[in-house]
């Protein structure tokens, strides 16, 4: 019998091996994701700034209260919460309505389908590129076409107080609404057919059907779409940053946007960290209070 | 209430052929089952006299008004369908309640309650009005089904193996309880089902389908004492007809896979049917051949004890006969045992156009 050769290998017992493969990804993690947030957790109770020499200095609770008294901040949460709701609304119903559109036989359904699904293929910021050229004042194909056809007027988009946030809205419109339209259409054809048969015998208007069957069965998963999109659009960033740098004034600087601003343009470190803490807190928040209200749904 | 007309009704799926030219007639008032193996075509039949599928050719009548084209919910039919099919979103309340909240009704609250109520106490589903579908068992939802038919007072209803869902004992008790209620509602019924017993008790008259065809058009005793042909025959019953090939040969029948022979005298069939072909097929129902008498032998070969009472198979020469016997008679495997046939009930079928003869 050959004996076993007393390499470091052998030496090692089976759970040893276990830890040793886990340790590289463990490190890669301590490093690039559980530090970062203690050490950012840590920073947003302290006076610093990434880009001078001094250390941290703990302050306390000083940077959550001068954020919670600065009427700037409390604005920039309102154009969040605006951008929010108009973004959502707008792609819940849209992308309900294509779905509904979308949800029967037709010839070149496959096709369709995938044309309305791709724009959730790209990446935002070269879509929002394309986007402010399309808006851009003086030589967007945009105006051009309003200029052309109806004679309306050249309308800064992007770089007026009133239009900037509702055109950065309908780039986010015509990114996400696939993903409803997605999340909609595997709603709709979990509503079993024979429903709408019995509901045809029954008498039942087309409203009817709508309301008592369809609408019941794809309510949880719609919820479930809306709650995805308002997470998202809480971390949202890339459209701000491409197509309106926040601009003009502090019009579309929504909160990501301004959290980048504080930490890597005025280089308030411990104040920025504050905030994303914030707005950590009202996501969770706000993703508790649609998971709550999910479950309730599914046990009735 | 109405009458159902399908006249030459073609029905296709692709390169199936559902429904080759079915003609039935379900007439006002009546309970017409609809009789036949799965695939047969039944519940399409069904789902075009409600207009759920539009035959290919053909007609439909409802109450001499032409259906083709006509939308299901503006024929005036209840669907029970095999499965239920309650909205499973709302209350059994809300469930009955869906047929006469629709606009075309325009039906009060009130008169909305008191109509489901009246239907709740019929079907015995009061207790059960604030529950959800999936809250009830499988007889409770049958009836919760039933009842949502009968709140709008259709001119039909139509009936999709209502019962195959429910143990045996709950539906030879619903058999009871749909054929009281079509008598007290004077409704037309159009009833479809596999199973013979329920064709059986149930229907006013029988069709019975096969392969899209209609084979045999009537009552129920007609359809088992005298089955249009060989499919019939053998699909109506249980135990299944015993069915044996003969030949006239002078004035015998010879049975050769029986190794016996009957004189032609003896039956009276052929004192009463002239023009026989000289090879046919002879049925005989298990409960038509009586053990322990005559003159021809078989050996017993397996007993089946049903509680009420016995089938047995007798063995003789190359053919086993199905026998039913009552459940005081005693047999042992093995035994000889003398036979005899009730030959005045014998029926015989071409062999080669499988019709009944006679």
């Amino acid at each position: 019998m050959v004996g076993i050769r007393n390499t470091w290998a052998n030496r090692v017992s089976e759970r040893g091996m276990l830890y040793l493969f886990l340790l590289p990804t463990f490190v890669l993690l301590l490093f690039l994701v559980i530090f970062p947030l203690i050490w950012s957790l840590y920073l947003s109770f302290c006076q610093y700034s990434a880009n001078a020499a001094n250390p941290p200095i703990f302050v306390g609770i000083r940077n959550f209260s001068f954020i919670f008294q600065q009427k700037e901040i409390w604005d920039r949460f309102a154009v969040t919460g605006k951008f929010v709701a108009m973004a959502v609304v707008v792609e819940f119903f849209l992308g309900f309505f294509i779905a509904m559109l979308l949800n029967r036989e037709f010839y070149g359904k496959g096709v369709l389908t995938t044309l309305f699904i791709l724009p959730m293929m790209f990446s935002p910021a070269v879509i929002g590129k394309f986007f402010r050229f399309m808006m851009d004042t003086n030589w967007g194909i945009i105006n051009y076409i309003l200029g052309k056809l109806f004679g309306i007027p050249k309308i800064a988009w992007t770089t007026s107080y009133e239009y900037a946030l509702p055109s950065i809205v309908v780039a986010d419109v015509w990114i996400w609404t696939p993903f409803i339209v997605l999340l909609s259409l595997a709603g709709l054809s979990s509503v079993p057919k024979y429903l709408y048969e019995a509901a045809d015998v029954d008498r039942a208007s087309g409203w009817f059907k709508f309301r008592y069957i369809t609408l019941p069965y794809v309510a949880p998963i719609l919820l479930l779409a809306v709650l995805f999109r308002t997470m998202d659009a809480f971390r949202f960033f890339d459209l701000v940053y491409v197509i309106t740098e926040g601009g003009p004034g502090y019009s579309t600087q929504i909160i990501p946007f301004y959290i980048y601003k504080l930490a890597f343009s005025y280089w308030h470190t411990g104040q920025s960290c504050a905030l994303a803490y914030v707005l950590l807190i009202i996501i969770i928040a706000l993703s508790n209070i649609y998971i709550t209200y999910l479950n309730r749904l599914r046990r009735t | 209430m109405a009458e159902i007309v399908l006249e030459n009704v073609v029905k296709n799926f692709g390169k199936v052929r559902a429904l080759r030219g079915v003609t039935v007639e379900v007439k006002d008032g009546e309970f017409l089952v609809l009789l036949g193996p799965t695939g047969a075509g039944k519940t399409t039949t069904l789902r075009i006299v409600s207009g759920l599928e539009e035959p290919d050719e053909g007609k439909v009548y409802i109450d001499g008004q032409l259906m083709n084209g006509v939308a299901p919910r503006d024929r005036n039919c209840a669907f029970v369908f095999q499965n239920y099919i309650l909205y499973p979103h709302m209350t059994v309340y809300d469930n009955l309640a869906f047929p006469l909240r629709s606009k075309l009704w325009r039906v009060e609250e009130d008169e909305i309650r008191r109509r489901i109520e009246r239907v709740a106490r019929v079907l015995k589903i009061e207790h059960l009005l604030r529950r959800k579908p999936d809250k009830l068992s499988g007889g409770e939802q049958q009836r919760v089904a039933l009842g949502r038919a009968m709140v709008r007072n259709p001119r039909v209803f139509l009936m999709d193996e209502p019962l195959s869902n429910l143990d045996a004992k709950l539906r030879e008790e619903m058999r009871v309880e749909l054929k009281s209620l079509q008598k007290n509602l004077q409704a037309t019924f159009f009833f479809v089902t596999h199973d013979h017993v329920e064709a059986m008790t149930l229907g006013d008259r029988v069709v019975v389908l096969n392969q899209g065809s209609v084979m045999q058009v009537g009552a129920p005793e007609v359809v088992y004492s005298r089955p249009a042909n060989l499919f019939v025959a053998r699909f109506v019953g249980t135990p299944e007809i015993n069915l044996i090939p003969a030949e006239v040969m002078g004035e015998t029948l010879r049975c050769k896979t029986m190794g016996t022979t009957w004189k032609l005298s003896e039956i009276p069939f052929f004192q009463e049917v002239r023009n026989i072909p000289s090879r046919v097929f002879m049925g005989i129902r298990p409960e038509d051949i009586l053990l322990g008498q005559g003159d021809k032998f078989g050996e017993v070969y397996l007993v089946e004890d049903l509680g009420v009472d016995k089938v047995i198979r007798v063995k003789t020469d190359h053919t086993i006969l199905r026998v039913r016997a009552s459940q005081e008679a005693q047999f042992a495997v093995g035994e000889r045992v003398p036979y005899l046939f009730r030959t005045e009930k014998l029926i015989f079928f071409d062999p080669v156009t499988e019709k009944l003869l006679g």
